[in-house]
């Protein structure tokens, strides 16, 4: 497939080794720790590359506190260590802290990896939300796998701030809307304030395709007299552009497209799927053309029938990236309910809980302990460890990047947060977050309060969100 | 048998006319009043009638009251969520099931939820089943800045819902109102000063409807029965005959005016219209700068239900927001209830989630948050209080409706949900469509029949 996309430019190159790592999908961890950073090619070769460096941090050792380490591990009295960026070690009371490492006293609270959100729309619908701001839908056309999400990212959404100081979160998926069947490339920022959407790219993440099924796109061109109006539709327009895609590939020397490159680019298996999609039957049937067509979902979005067919998600090695408990405000969300979660979980199906929604991302463990306790009330017994499992490893996974984020592992980014509480209960915050190894967040120091441009001189400046 | 006991319970679900009040009691139990004050352990709360005996510790259960062992439980007055469209909508985006606004109506403020309020929308179950047991059904504007009028509804498993109709107007007095009165606040302002005046002559001109005017003992408002008289009055003054006819009891004050405003500034003149309209009994509904003016607010005695978890300037109006607006009004004074969905699948059933994050917020230096009987109170007490039910909803004292749910843990915490709900006495079922579901799909079993035959 290289000739392809080198012809095609560059971009679709960029990230062989995520896309090993996106293809062990979510369900079975990777062994690989190969650092997705060094894979990537030197920025010159990349269009819009990140320019993302980690802020300066202090070697750091979390002391005396009850740590979840993203992947199923749970530690009490435990010991987080790490320096230049990187995690160094975690273990229990008896972990030797090397001399030079500043104390921080976790008595009494807990550490988790960076919370991650699969899927935001920070910075494409920010706020304020007028009309001037609503950048996440190319809804021109019901394939549009040419535009890419980053293009419309304005950094200065004050959302950031929110998603950092209440949510824990240091790294988001920003995805095009779900107005098209094919809507865009996804981008993975680190969740740092910056002038640029460069300076967040996350170094070395893999792009991702974000497709919809459903009453979206059928409503949006329908709506339009145009094709896709009904869900067969929708199927057709899919097909017929995948097999466009076929051709390109197929062609020695093709003309640059942007849009056969991202396709080519899924098809090679180096950019991922994110299928907006909520009915039982027709992530059934995305699967079958996904055979048909030799590509892999990454995750369904939303997914709020996962529970119907977590057997066939196990089976297909395809994440539900869900919510708690939303439901009903459209048809295709009439079936959700809020023990889906647990029930995928209890399939042996991977669960992530996502957002969607600039408020949600402020509590993802919040809604993650939600839907753990509706699943307990069904006898469902989900581990807290494993709860935070939800917001952390399995959305780095499906994400592809599982191996160097996403859990507390020795070599892994230092990207922690110090919660002032069990994160599963709603009476906890987070009090300090670190990315890369530098504290981003402070709860008990106002000047670690990222405040966007938008917000200066306005009222509530600096204020306490 | 368990079937049995389904179909049984469904069937309880769609009798027409209420099931006799049980005499209950409940022992051992932490109970939360609602009224603002700390949980209590190992209390007792007796039911009887229908009505709230006593609740609190030393509480004798009288002799032939049978008696739950509540311990290890939680027992709280049932939740009041203001604001809702229970009973208005199947699905939101499907046009056809959905009642809220009537964007091509020819009338605004004579629009009335009350006749239109189905029990049986399988969001009044699911809000049930998550402890509620009291709401307001809010219609929203959909053609003028006036939405209609709202009503109080129990959630009993009946059709008897609507226990207050006409409880109180809505008008949209910010962005919203603006571009719905044609392009711009200026036209807010011009439209409702002319239509209370219209009102308030209408109302001098006709044979005025008695009531009392005091919030706490309001008597329902009955439907005003003038109608127009013909004319085609659109042309002049925007508002047919019957929609002034409405607006008449919110001008005497009979009728709460509730006024949906977020900007500082607006709120102000919301405030400044009793100088002109001196016997409004208006609710300021949103409020998210409602902090800045806090003062303000406290001294015109008007009451605020907002949104707890605002933290986003979404528009230019909420610049201000910050999750320390209730705290904030709270302390300056101001009766806050929490109420309010901003997100698509955000439900009145999450209304502790809310609450438990303003205990939350109260760790977190330089934010103002609630206590915890604060924050429980402002989804119990404070919004039966705002909707003029004080002292007989949303409160475990003697003489208020028997509305209990016993919960299986700290109500505010994630963790925790009903695991008993009674209304008015009556315990009610939990079953509905997404109970359902789950028991069907609890296995994916289908060797021997299709899921669809387990039912």
């Amino acid at each position: 497939m290289g000739r392809h996309l080198q012809k095609g430019g560059p971009a679709a190159l960029l990230f062989s080794t995520a896309a090993s790592l996106a293809l062990a999908g979510c369900t079975a961890a990777s062994g690989n720790d190969r650092p997705a950073v060094a894979a990537a090619p030197a920025a010159a070769e990349q269009p819009y590359a990140s320019t993302y460096t980690p802020y300066p941090g202090v070697p750091t050792a979390i002391v005396g506190a009850t740590v979840y380490d993203g992947a199923g591990g749970r530690v009490e009295n435990g010991t987080v260590l790490f320096a230049d960026g990187k995690l160094v070690g975690i273990g229990g009371a008896d972990l030797a802290i090397p001399a030079g490492y500043t104390r921080v006293d976790g008595t009494g609270r807990f550490v988790t990896p960076g919370i991650i959100d699969i899927h935001s729309h920070l910075g494409d619908y920010p706020t304020p939300s007028v009309d001037a701001h609503s950048d996440g839908n190319e809804a021109t056309s019901p394939t549009t796998p040419e535009v890419w999400a980053e293009h419309s990212v304005w950094p200065q959404d004050p959302g950031f701030s929110r998603a950092l100081a209440n949510g824990g979160i240091t790294t988001l998926q920003i995805l095009p809307g779900s107005a098209n069947l094919m809507g865009g490339r996804s981008v993975t920022l680190r969740n740092v304030p910056s002038r640029t959407v460069q300076g967040m790219k996350f170094p070395g993440a893999p792009y991702s395709l974000k497709m919809a099924c459903g009453e979206n796109p059928k409503r949006v061109y329908g709506g339009r007299n145009r094709m896709p109006s009904t869900r067969m539709g929708n199927f057709a327009v899919n097909r017929e552009t995948w097999i466009e895609a076929q051709e390109y590939m197929a062609e020695e020397e093709p003309d640059r497209d942007l849009a056969m490159e991202t396709l080519a680019g899924v098809l090679a298996g180096e950019i991922l799927i994110q299928n907006h999609c909520y009915r039982a039957d027709e992530m059934a049937l995305v699967m079958s053309m996904a055979q048909e067509f030799g590509y892999q979902v990454s995750a369904f979005h939303h997914a709020v029938e996962s529970y119907k067919i977590a057997d066939m998600l196990r089976d297909n090695g395809v994440c539900s990236a869900v919510w708690a408990d939303w439901y009903g405000f459209k048809m295709e969300a009439y079936d959700a309910i809020p023990e889906n979660a647990a029930m995928i979980h209890n399939q042996g199906a991977c669960v992530v809980i996502h957002s969607d929604d600039e408020n949600g991302i402020q509590r993802l463990n919040q809604e993650a302990a939600k839907a753990q306790a509706d699943g307990r009330r069904m006898s469902i017994d989900i581990s807290d460890a494993d709860v935070i499992g939800w917001i952390t490893l399995n959305a780095a996974r499906a994400m592809g990047i599982g191996d160097v984020t996403g859990s507390l592992e020795a070599g892994k980014m230092a990207d922690v947060v110090l919660w002032n509480g069990d994160p599963l209960s709603i009476y906890s915050r987070p009090e300090t977050v670190w990315i890369d190894g530098a504290v981003m967040y402070d709860m008990n120091d106002a000047q670690m309060r990222p405040v966007s441009d938008f917000e200066l001189g306005q009222p509530g400046e600096g204020d306490v969100k | 048998m368990k079937r049995l006991l389904a179909i049984a319970t469904s069937a309880l679900a769609l009798t027409a006319t209420p099931a006799i009040a049980q005499d209950i009691a409940i022992t051992g139990a932490t109970v939360a009043l609602g009224d603002g004050s700390d949980p209590i352990e190992n209390a007792t709360v007796v039911v009887r009638g229908g009505r709230v005996v006593a609740a609190g510790t030393g509480v004798a259960v009288p002799a032939g009251v049978p008696v739950l062992d509540g311990s290890g439980t939680w027992v709280t007055p049932g939740l009041f969520a203001s604001l809702t469209n229970l009973g208005l909508v199947d699905v939101g985006a499907v046009s056809q099931s959905n009642d809220v606004d009537a964007d091509d109506s020819p009338f605004s403020a004579a629009l009335d939820v009350a006749p239109v309020i189905n029990p049986m929308a399988q969001d009044f179950g699911y809000s049930r089943a998550g402890g509620v047991t009291r709401a307001s059904v809010m219609p929203e504007a959909g053609a003028s800045i006036f939405g209609g009028q709202g009503a109080i509804v129990d959630l009993g498993a009946d059709f008897d819902a609507v226990r207050h109709p006409r409880a109180f107007q809505v008008v949209e007095f910010g962005e919203r109102g603006a571009r719905l009165a044609g392009g711009s606040r200026t036209s807010v302002h011009a439209l409702l000063r002319n239509a209370l005046h219209e009102a308030g002559s209408y109302g001098e001109a006709a044979q005025l409807r008695s009531g009392s005017g005091s919030r706490g003992e309001r008597e329902a408002i009955g439907l005003d029965s003038r109608t127009p008289d013909g004319v085609d009055r659109s042309d002049d003054v925007l508002l047919t005959r019957f929609d002034a006819a409405a607006l008449v009891p919110v001008v005497s004050g009979e009728q709460m005016l509730y006024v949906k405003v977020e900007r500082a500034s607006d709120i102000l003149s919301a405030l400044s219209l009793r100088e002109e309209f001196p016997a409004l009994d208006m609710v300021l509904v949103g409020a998210a700068e409602g902090w800045m003016v806090a003062d303000r607010i406290a001294a015109a005695g008007v009451p605020v239900i907002a949104n707890a978890l605002r933290d986003l300037p979404v528009s230019f109006e909420q610049l201000a927001a910050t999750q320390s607006n209730v705290g904030r009004m709270v302390d300056a004074g101001v009766q806050v209830a929490i109420g309010g969905y901003d997100s698509s699948g955000d439900h009145p059933r999450n209304l502790p989630q809310q609450a438990g994050n303003m205990v939350a917020l109260n760790r977190v230096p330089g934010a103002t948050g609630l206590t915890w009987g604060e924050a429980f109170a402002a989804i119990t007490s404070v919004p039966a209080d705002v909707a003029g039910l004080g002292g007989r909803v949303g409160v475990l004292a003697a003489g208020a409706h028997g509305d209990l749910v016993i919960w299986d843990g700290d109500p505010l915490e994630t963790s925790s949900a009903p695991v008993r709900v009674f209304v008015d006495g009556i315990e009610q079922p939990l079953t509905n469509h997404q109970t359902r579901l789950r028991d069907r799909y609890r296995s994916l079993d289908e060797s021997e029949r299709p899921r669809a035959y387990e039912w």
